[in-house]
């Protein structure tokens, strides 16, 4: 008796949740079937499966905002700026971890501050400070100016997992005649693999995603193009070519969105992990 | 033999000294090093990027730098914070910001508690649900605007013209409301998911036995909910709070792609705001002094918050 009750109870719950689920989903199948759709038919009825497939509709935009440069573009910002950032935000974590010098928690204190100043606070002076050092229009110059920003969080969170880690295995090395350098890159690196898996995600995540910071920083260079810019400026010259922008749109939404389909379980896992501690 | 053995002793002694007073000099050199090694990448990117930026902010807000060229940009002292004071698209922007918080917070955290508390039951489609209900977020603000201002202007006409819902022929976007209520819709389809998954994390936590105790007790749906469910999340209660505040306080993307703004500035948030005033009308300084007290409510708000919250954290 208790049972049954309970088992209608959540095969009720369950429709609910999957009818929230259609409906957050929703959006992404408008846009999914019109953008195969001619104007025409998007204009007469956005709501209907389309009746014929006009990938040239796809092909077009390919070509006209050359997608494969701005994807590679912001392929190459985002694994440059993560691979620094993950080595340096580590380093200067076991450094504040292992010597807590007045001086190195004064600097973990000063980054912790930091995480709360927003970007619109920063950015008009950054471009100025970015073209007096040449950074900006620069491939490295996008990739400094992430490392700055990632630093905060990223230290933040190696500094909570390096705590946990012992320092036996340390001094066991140590004994065995290894340097710091050795100490760190051979035996604790390794052992922070779960935190790095957060800190990857998650800058991978807003790297990816940025727009205002590629916006500035690029400056006049075009061949730098991100995919967000690239679609921002797509939406601007076609308002109202729907056709077009939103096979555009699907085009740059396919790549995180496979990004998360393949590492879902991580990046659930990860970014929960990353705002819990943070 | 002794001897010479002694003086083999004593030379060993001697370099044994010799060496640890080397090690010594050594290993305060080699401390520096390291010190320099491993927090010197860190601390060049984060001084240059960050902090170099916001001392400079102090200045220039105090300017009317042009963005062009600074060495024109004269001190114009209290100029731009008067110039505020009277700059009634900035205290509007100011209070569409609060308003757009305040009611984005409280409706991501209501969806997202619901949504984590269905999650919990013993759905078979449990994970699908869960990435569904997450993916949104791992697309870009830019994106997810434009996505939107598909949905809205064309996808809810069609809508509304097969079921003659009003809801759906509204003006979507076309007004000060309509757009107030439509940036809410994308924020809260985009930032539920994520506020679920804490949510989980945190209700996965409680041990069942509590549970079962409160509901022996005779405890009602609500009182457990308000007595045992609440105070035991509190932590994330106060995480969800604050991620949403911030990024709902500092909500730029989405505007940008969504409203643009508009109609007219009705919908511009303080960051768009603080955009456009520097990078549509070239007028840096003022953008500056406006960006630093952006960076000051911005502090305020989430501080007070989470002091708030935590403050319940301890009681509980």
């Amino acid at each position: 008796m208790n049972v049954s009750t309970y088992k209608s109870k959540t095969f009720l719950l369950e429709i609910f949740a999957v009818l929230l689920a259609v409906l957050f989903l929703a959006p992404f199948y408008l846009v999914l079937t019109n953008s195969v759709k001619t104007l025409k038919e998007i204009l007469l009825d956005a709501a209907s499966f389309p009746q014929l497939f006009h990938w040239s509709n796809y092909s077009d935009v390919w070509k006209m905002i050359d997608f494969p440069q701005a994807f590679f573009n912001s392929l190459q910002i985002t694994v440059f700026s993560v691979i620094f950032i993950v080595m340096f935000s580590s380093m200067a974590a076991y450094q504040i971890v292992r010597r807590p010098t007045k001086f190195n928690s004064f600097v973990f204190l000063l980054l912790v501050s930091a995480m709360i100043i927003p970007f619109q606070s920063l950015m008009l002076q950054l471009v100025r400070v970015t073209s007096l050092l040449e950074l900006r229009g620069e491939l490295y110059g996008i990739v400094a100016c992430y490392l700055g920003f990632g630093m905060p969080l990223s230290v933040f969170l190696f500094h909570g997992f390096i705590k946990t880690v012992p320092l036996e295995l340390e001094e066991a090395a140590r004994v065995d005649g290894s340097n710091p350098y050795g100490v760190f890159f051979r035996i604790v690196f390794p052992l922070l693999m779960p935190i790095m898996v957060t800190v990857v995600i998650l800058n991978t995540l807003w790297i990816w995603n940025d727009y205002l910071l590629p916006v500035l920083i690029i400056g006049g260079n075009k061949d730098l193009t991100t995919l967000p810019l690239a679609v921002t400026k797509f939406f601007g010259q076609y308002t109202k070519k729907w056709d077009l922008a939103l096979a555009g749109l699907v085009m740059a939404i396919t790549p995180i969105l496979l990004f998360f389909l393949v590492l879902q379980k991580y990046i659930v896992e990860g970014v929960t992990a990353g705002s819990v501690k943070g | 033999m002794r001897k010479a053995l002694g003086i083999q002793k004593g030379w060993e002694q001697s370099t044994v000294n010799r060496k640890s007073a080397l090690r010594h000099a050594l290993g305060i050199q080699k401390g520096w090093g390291q010190q320099i090694v491993f927090l010197g990448p860190c601390l060049i990117f984060f001084l240059t990027i960050v902090i170099t930026p916001f001392v400079l902010g102090f200045y220039y807000s105090s300017t009317d730098w042009n963005g062009l060229d600074l060495n024109k940009a004269v001190w114009t002292g209290s100029a731009n914070w008067s110039r505020i004071l009277h700059d009634d698209n900035f205290w509007h922007s100011l209070y569409f910001t609060l308003r757009f918080t305040v009611v984005s917070v409280v409706i991501a955290n209501i969806l997202a508690l619901l949504l984590a508390f269905v999650l919990m039951a013993s759905l078979k489609t449990k994970k699908v649900l869960r990435t569904v209900f997450f993916m949104p977020n791992v697309i870009g603000g830019i994106l997810l605007g434009y996505i939107w201002q598909f949905i809205f202007t064309k996808g809810f006409a069609t809508i509304g013209d097969l079921t003659n819902n009003p809801f759906f022929t509204l003006p979507w976007l076309g007004t000060p409301n309509t757009g107030f209520w439509g940036l809410i819709i994308v924020f809260v389809w985009q930032t539920a998911g994520y506020m679920m998954v804490i949510y989980i994390a945190s209700l996965a936590g409680i041990p069942k036995d509590l549970i079962e105790a409160a509901k022996i007790d005779g405890a009602r749906p609500y009182q457990l909910f308000k007595s045992v469910y609440v105070p035991l999340i509190m932590p994330a209660i106060t995480i969800c709070l604050f991620l949403t505040t911030s990024n709902a306080f500092k909500m730029f993307d989405l505007n940008l792609s969504l409203t643009k703004g508009g109609p007219g500035t009705s919908t511009q948030s303080l960051a768009y705001n603080i955009y456009s005033e520097a990078l549509i009308n070239n007028r840096y300084g003022l953008g500056t002094a406006k960006a630093l007290l952006f960076f000051a409510a911005v502090s305020i708000i989430t501080v007070t918050q989470v002091i708030i919250t935590k403050r319940k954290e301890v009681s509980a």
